[in-house]
């Protein structure tokens, strides 16, 4: 504690700006405290009517004083609060909203107009004409709106997160959370104690007088803190804000970690996140000062009776030289003798109350201070700073000089927390406030933000949270601490009379949405925007509600509060993204021969989660140019794929067959081991889901494929079904996508090529025919050798463990150059597979298409009986006419691909709203036909054969096209079969 | 993050382990090819979405992989308790 | 407009201007009135609406103004607009991919070009566009699909360069440091936001000029069927209420609703986070949404960041959902907007949407005669609140749907007859 001029003077100096201007502070203050310190009393503009603000409070409710701090590129942070910023040597604040500077601000002329600018004003007018609210209004609007400036530069932070489990999570460091940290600890509980503030203590960092157990306060502070780090299970955490209870006491913690220190010696993580699983979490938030609502309550030097007593107690900084104190509360009494003791002359203690404590009246009168009970200040004088103020008493209304108007009219519970986990809220009239109704089991309040005002209560509360029944603690020295019942603004409260100071909302705005009907407190707040500022209402949301229940002649407890949500005070966008950054935001899946891939000049692109090769360029190569000499190379010589994203299961079981028989449209109890064939699989909806190849290594063991996007939810569909509804059936899914690289040898030559390596199979025709399985090795390995691929040539597919698909990359690449072997990416795979009309589940279908609509009702085994989605597809528009269905087109001319997407129409001109009869699902160019080929989805496309149709274009006219069969090359499959 | 019982691995796991699978006890028809449209579609689509205790389908797919029947309060995402069996109705 | 002459109509779109403040600004503002009366309930009404939240509204509103049906109540168990009309991030665009529900947003968005004047209610409609971005090959080829498709269908639409996005929204990264990098984006330029509370209020005041009665705290209990099964009466908190007519307009609780008259709908309810910063100067021009990423942001005129998150993973009633949930949101933003990390959060909160299995709208009659659903809207309702307002009214009014709304009856999950806006997205490889 600094309670003395003497004692602040020997603390290190720091230097700092503001605006520009240099400043010294002293080490440990805040930058409200030093600004405060060096007579500067405005620091910012109000959001509305930008009339000049000053410091209202000494924590993180304070609803004025938001400020930009600079600490370089990358890292200006706006709406800080100064009294929560840490100053340190360099330090450099701007103030905000306001142009050109903090005291001449030219937008303040909106204050003068501000009777044209009521609450909701701008719901009733700027409607005229139409365009305007656009173009005019609402840029005008936009720009005088909104605090500090959002930095436009990346930040240069980074943020780190945590996940941590306790018995107990104590929130606030003061008396209450001290003793049950304290209690909890004892009892051998692991214990979490967060603090906001940089300093553990809460109240009693401006405890002056009294003392507990026999000790100064700040002494038995010091004690505890001493003896809770000396615990191994007690984890205490300054800076650090607990700003949401979700279910199950999950708590998110936001710790502040390098902000406080100079630029340079800040290493690190900037915040980290804690996600704290509690077992319970003891709420000792404490409690918020109420403030009085007279006209100009908001004027620089109008300030919480509690927060000058902080400043002059915790900061030894004297925050005016006369002070009026305007109150409802015995705590405004205590800030005045503790004020008066660190110099600050009492002008008048103007207690709105009839009676007051005996022991209050007394101190006054035994140090010389002037009160008076039963009087109330009606409004302040001074535009920058206050000069004096208006007090109606028993006297009738004077008029005191004075340069710093206190205001106390009771105190609010921080039950923020509490609320958000839905704990009952009661309102106490004694208190003037809403308390937690009932403790729960799992989340209790203590102390102050129980209403548990007084500092001895505070800590027998504490400690009984924290679960010593029976302590009860000696305090003495303490004054009376009962507030109320008087309200904080009088009934006919005139002119700029403020109760929520950041939004600039008036008493006279409620009275305006009261007569407009906006009863219900949640219609209140979002017609006036009262309690919608950075702040959430922590100073006005009381003031708020009792001004609305007077108003409309309800008890407070019957208008109530409105919703309590995180945060409890702003968090970092940065510490809730947490590290996720960059390459970590989702980690790129890659195949085992990716960096052979990356080596031989492979383009990659995303596709889901991984990353695949694109193309194979070479310099100077422009990719359409690539495209078409991989996919010729494929059809004239032989290509290599790598198709290790492919997803694969392995089915194995007694019932394996018949599992797969529910699963697939197909029927494979005719498929022999060392055979596989193209399946299709719907879901319950009776729509194409996805598709493979199914191949049958034994009678009891299968080995399917998925599409590479497909796995994770085809292999839970597959489980689903087996888990829980083919239950009888005797069959293991294991996923194998990992185990397995796969590589897509294709290409006339690919048969030449792979004979002279393969150990162990015989390729030829007679003996390996397209769709069979066989298995050897190669390069000495185990090898799966799948007679199949998705170019329409003779190919082969190379299952080997993943391990080996690296090496059996460069391996083949090199021993097949001598034939025209390249590698080939997925652009030209995808001109070889649309060539031949093979479709891609995704892009050919849309999640909407039967397979008949994809032409491929000729898979579905008509004889087997029930398979999921069978009995979806006889549902009326499943199959009814007009359906759209796979169909090929062929351009008239031109050498430009259709637009994938591009929709089909009948005539070449449509009119707006013309319906389209379908839409191109694939288009490329293909280098075998020298022509534009196109898949399509076209309504009744099988009975249009030969139909003429046009194509839109983006960037011009309709491009006609004729309706194909969608296959384009070799349709009689003899390369295939070859 | 919902902490959920899971009846297989004996274990209250993060809610980020867990997938959920929809309500529990929409009977699959015994024998669809013989239901009518209406019975099919109220399998398919008709939900009783309960606000208050659920009884739904949850996977424990980041952990076991095993379906189990989770009940939950909807009102205040209280997981109540889980078991196995999901084949049965509830 | 038909009633445009109507005296009641007239004083309230006379009410509001810029002279009257001016007028008042010299009586201290004690010459405004009730913007809706608080009316005790009658003993029967024509048709009986049950959610005060935009839909409900406007729809009583189109009934009075247009369909001649005086008769009429809103019924609202809180406080109206206290669901997810005052809980969502205001998207408005009509840039669907199918043709039944570009008819219907469509319609819809050019209702709002001119509803602050329709309603002598400023709803700050800002049609600043909306930006929606691809970040996969596939994202870019559903992208493409739905440009063609708008501008078949008469909606202006466009496809975007990753350096056109950036021309229009400065602060977002189009380089190829985000792990999904934006590779173009669809534009819809009449699309915007608006206020989500001023078209709540704007209809209440309007209908309610019109002979509507707005019934606030009058919750719904139960719903009374005749001997033949059809709708006779609601009970509610404040009384039984008769009428042939009953329409469930109340998102997020429309399967309790339904509940009571023996109806299980094909819905499920989630909850949907959102979330705003702090009020900054104006940094974002436009709304900018990601389906990939299922993140969506705006600028309030306020100055908040206005960030919408995907709905969470299991149906709960709770309107509290989990913190990762939105955290994952921010990840995602924060890629694409770097500079945003130094902003910070101020509020977040949940809404419950009814999800379809289809995530289109339920619009029309059901199986028990009277009973009427407009609900299922899912996570994008707020834009059609003027549109299926006018079309919905029109319906109840004739006793048959609408024919932009037919499309969307219940008895589509009947004939399988989906509108998966969703299906175009799947999952590509």
């Amino acid at each position: 504690m600094i309670d003395s001029p003497r004692a602040r003077a020997a603390l290190p100096l720091v230097r700092f700006t503001f605006d520009g201007r240099a400043y010294e502070g002293r080490a440990g203050d805040t930058l409200a405290a030093a600004l405060l310190a060096q007579g500067v009393r405005i620091l910012g503009r109000s959001f509305k009517y930008h009339r000049p603000r000053g410091l209202l409070a000494a924590g993180v409710e304070e609803p004025n004083a938001l400020v930009t701090i600079d600490r370089g590129a990358g890292r200006v942070t706006p709406n800080l609060l100064a009294t929560q910023v840490e100053i340190y040597e360099g330090l450099a604040a701007r103030s905000q909203n306001r142009w050109p500077s903090l005291r001449f601000d030219a937008l303040e002329i909106n204050d003068l107009f501000s009777a044209l600018m009521p609450a909701g004003f701008y719901y009733k007018t700027f409607m005229w004409p139409a365009a305007a609210w656009r173009r005019l209004y609402e840029p005008l609007i936009r720009r005088a709106a909104g605090f500090g400036e959002a930095p436009r530069e990346a930040d240069a932070d980074v943020y780190a997160n945590l996940y941590a489990h306790c018995d107990a999570l104590v929130v606030g460091s003061g008396p209450a959370g001290l003793a049950a940290a304290l209690a909890a600890s004892g009892r051998g509980e692991r214990v979490i104690l967060c603090e906001q503030d940089f300093a553990f203590g809460g109240s009693l960092l401006a405890e002056r007088a009294a003392t507990i157990d026999g000790e100064a306060a700040a002494q038995w502070r010091a004690q505890a803190l001493a003896r809770l780090a000396a615990r191994a299970n007690v984890t205490l955490l300054n800076r650090t804000t607990a700003f949401g209870l979700y279910a199950q006491n999950y708590v998110c913690l936001a710790q502040r970690l390098s902000d406080h220190l100079p630029p340079a010696q800040a290493k690190g993580p900037r915040e980290r996140l804690w996600q704290v699983r509690a077992g319970r979490v003891i709420v000792a938030a404490g409690a918020i000062e109420r403030p009085l609502a007279f006209e100009c309550n908001d004027r620089p030097g109008v300030m919480l009776a509690e927060a000058a007593r902080v400043y002059a107690n915790r900061f030894g900084v004297a925050p005016g030289a006369r002070a009026l104190v305007a109150c409802a509360s015995d705590s405004a009494w205590r800030a005045a003798f503790d004020l008066r003791a660190a110099g600050v002359e009492i002008v008048l203690i103007a207690d709105a109350r009839a009676s007051v404590a005996q022991a209050l009246q007394d101190a006054a009168r035994e140090t010389g201070v002037a009160f008076e009970l039963g009087a109330r200040v009606r409004r302040a004088h001074g535009r920058l700073a206050v000069k004096a103020a208006e007090v109606e008493g028993a006297g009738g209304l004077r008029t005191i000089a004075c340069d710093l108007l206190l205001m106390g009219a009771g105190w609010t519970p921080t039950l923020h927390l509490f609320a958000q986990a839905r704990g009952p809220l009661a309102w106490d009239a004694a208190l003037g406030a809403f308390r937690p109704a009932q403790a729960r089991e799992d989340i209790v309040c203590a102390g102050a933000c129980n209403g548990a005002l007084s500092l001895a209560m505070a800590l027998d509360e504490g400690a009984r949270a924290g679960g010593e029944a029976t302590r009860v603690h000696a305090v003495a020295h303490d004054w009376p601490c009962a507030s109320g019942p008087v309200a904080p603004v009088a009934p006919v409260a005139q002119g700029a009379a403020f109760v929520d100071f950041q939004n600039d909302v008036k008493a006279r705005d409620y009275e305006l949405a009261q007569r407009e009907g906006f009863v219900a407190l949640e219609h209140v707040k979002r017609y006036t925007t009262s309690g919608l500022g950075a702040d959430q209402g922590k100073t006005g949301a009381i003031n708020a509600t009792r001004l609305v229940a007077d108003l409309s002649q309800r008890e407070p407890g019957a208008v109530g509060l409105t919703t309590m949500r995180p945060p409890f005070t702003p968090v970092s966008f940065g510490a809730l993204a947490h590290m996720a950054r960059g390459p970590l935001y989702e980690p790129a899946r890659e195949t085992p021969a990716h960096a052979g891939a990356a080596a031989r000049g492979a383009v990659f692109e995303n596709a889901g989660a991984w990353r695949r090769a694109r193309a194979f360029a070479r310099a100077g190569e422009s990719e359409p140019r690539v495209v078409a000499r991989e996919a010729m190379a494929v059809r004239t010589a032989a290509g290599l794929f790598d198709a290790s994203t492919l997803g694969k299961i392995e089915v194995a079981g007694p019932d394996a067959l018949a599992f797969l028989n529910k699963i697939y449209v197909n029927d494979f109890s005719r498929l022999a081991p060392g055979r596989c064939r193209y399946a299709v699989m719907l879901n319950e909806a009776g729509l194409v889901m996805d598709d493979g190849l199914v191949a049958r290594l034994a009678p009891d063991r299968f080995h399917v494929t998925t599409t590479s996007g497909g796995l994770g939810h085809v292999l839970h569909h597959m489980e689903d079904f087996l888990q829980t509804e083919f239950t009888h059936l005797k069959v293991w899914l294991v996923d194998v996508t990992e185990q397995w690289s796969c590589l897509a040898l294709q290409g006339p030559r690919a048969r030449d090529i792979l004979a002279p390596l393969v150990e162990g199979v015989d390729l030829s025709r007679a003996a390996m025919p397209p769709m069979s399985l066989r298995e050897g090795a190669i390069m000495g390995t185990p090898l799966r050798l799948l007679r199949a691929g998705f170019t329409g040539e003779l190919g082969f597919e190379l299952y080997t463990p993943a391990r080996f698909g690296a090496p059996l990359w460069d391996f083949l690449l090199e021993r097949g150059a001598r034939c025209g072997l390249e590698p080939y990416g997925l652009e030209a795979l995808d001109v070889l597979r649309l060539e031949k009309g093979y479709i891609v589940i995704g892009q050919d279908s849309d999640g909407a298409c039967t397979p008949d609509d994809l032409g491929l009702a000729r898979l579905i085994g008509a004889s087997k009986g029930d398979f999921v989605g069978a009995r979806s597809l006889r549902l009326p528009h499943l199959a009814s006419a007009g359906r759209r269905q796979l169909v090929g087109l062929r351009l008239r001319g031109g050498s430009r691909p259709l637009d994938v997407g591009a929709q089909i129409v009948e005539a070449p001109a449509p009119p707006a709203g013309t319906r389209a009869l379908g839409h191109v699902t694939s288009s490329r160019v293909s280098p075998a036909l020298a022509a534009p080929v196109a898949l399509a989805l076209v309504a009744d496309g099988r009975a249009r054969m030969g139909a003429r149709v046009f194509v839109t274009r983006l960037d011009g006219p309709c491009e006609e096209a004729e309706i194909a069969a969608p296959v384009f090359y070799d349709p009689a499959g003899e390369r295939l079969n070859g | 993050m919902l902490l959920i019982p899971c009846p297989h691995c004996r274990q209250s796991r993060p809610e980020r382990e867990f997938r959920h699978c929809g309500e529990a006890g929409l009977l699959r028809p015994v024998d669809p090819a013989a239901a009518s449209d209406r019975e099919w579609t109220d399998y398919l689509f008709a939900r009783t979405n309960p606000k208050g205790e659920s009884q739904e389908r949850w996977r424990h797919v980041h952990g076991c992989g095993r379906f189990f029947v989770l009940r939950r309060d909807t009102r205040e995402d209280a997981c109540v308790t889980s078991r196995a069996g999901v084949e049965e109705a509830p | 407009m038909i009633a445009a002459h109507d005296p009641r109509i007239l004083r309230a779109m006379r009410g509001f201007s810029f002279g009257r403040i001016l007028r008042e600004s010299f009586s201290g503002h004690t010459g405004w009135t009730r913007q809706w009366r608080s009316p005790e309930p009658q003993r029967a009404y024509d048709v009986v609406i049950v959610g005060g939240g935009g839909h409900g509204l406007a729809t009583a509103y189109h009934l009075a103004a247009e369909q001649g049906v005086r008769r009429v109540a809103v019924l609202e168990k809180g406080w109206i607009g206290g669901g997810n009309s005052g809980r969502n991030t205001t998207i408005v665009r009509s840039n669907y991919l199918f043709e039944e529900s570009e008819a219907l947003y469509e319609h819809s968005l050019k209702l709002w070009e001119g509803l602050s004047r329709t309603l002598n209610y400023n709803v700050m409609y800002s049609p600043r566009g909306v930006m929606a971005l691809g970040h996969t090959e596939s994202d870019v080829q559903i992208i493409r699909r739905h440009v063609h498709a708008n501008r078949l269908a008469g909606i202006d639409a466009d496809f975007l360069t990753p350096a056109q996005a950036k021309a229009l929204c400065p602060i977002l990264d189009v380089s190829q440091a985000p792990r999904y990098p934006v590779l173009g984006a669809s534009w819809q330029g009449r699309g915007g936001v608006a206020r989500h509370d001023a078209v709540v209020w704007g209809y209440a005041r309007a209908a309610d000029a019109l002979g509507v009665d707005v019934i606030e705290n009058c919750e719904v209990t139960g719903v009374r069927r005749d001997a033949a099964g059809a709708v006779s009466a609601v009970e509610t908190t404040r009384g039984a209420i008769s009428t042939r007519m009953l329409a469930l307009v109340a998102a997020g609780h429309s399967s309790v609703l339904a509940g009571m008259a023996g109806l299980r709908l094909p819905i499920e309810s989630f909850p949907l986070q959102a979330l705003v910063s702090e009020p900054v100067k104006p940094i974002m021009p436009c709304v900018v949404m990601s389906n990939t990423i299922d993140a969506y942001m705006s600028q309030s005129d306020k100055g908040e960041l206005v960030i919408g998150a995907a709905a969470d993973v299991y149906p709960s009633y709770a309107q509290r959902g989990s913190f990762h949930v939105t955290g994952a949101t921010l990840d995602s933003l924060c890629e694409l907007f770097p500079c945003l990390r130094r902003l910070r959060m101020m509020r977040c909160w949940a809404g419950i949407v009814d999800i379809t299995p289809d995530r289109s709208p339920i619009l029309g009659p059901t199986d028990v005669p009277g009973l009427w659903l407009n609900c299922g809207w899912g996570t994008g309702g707020f834009k059609a609140i003027p549109g299926s307002g006018q079309l919905f009214a029109a319906s109840l009014a004739q006793g048959a749907p609408h024919p932009v709304l037919a499309p969307f009856g219940l008895d589509r999950f009947r004939t399988g007859r989906l509108i998966d806006e969703a299906t175009a997205a799947a999952v590509s490889h």
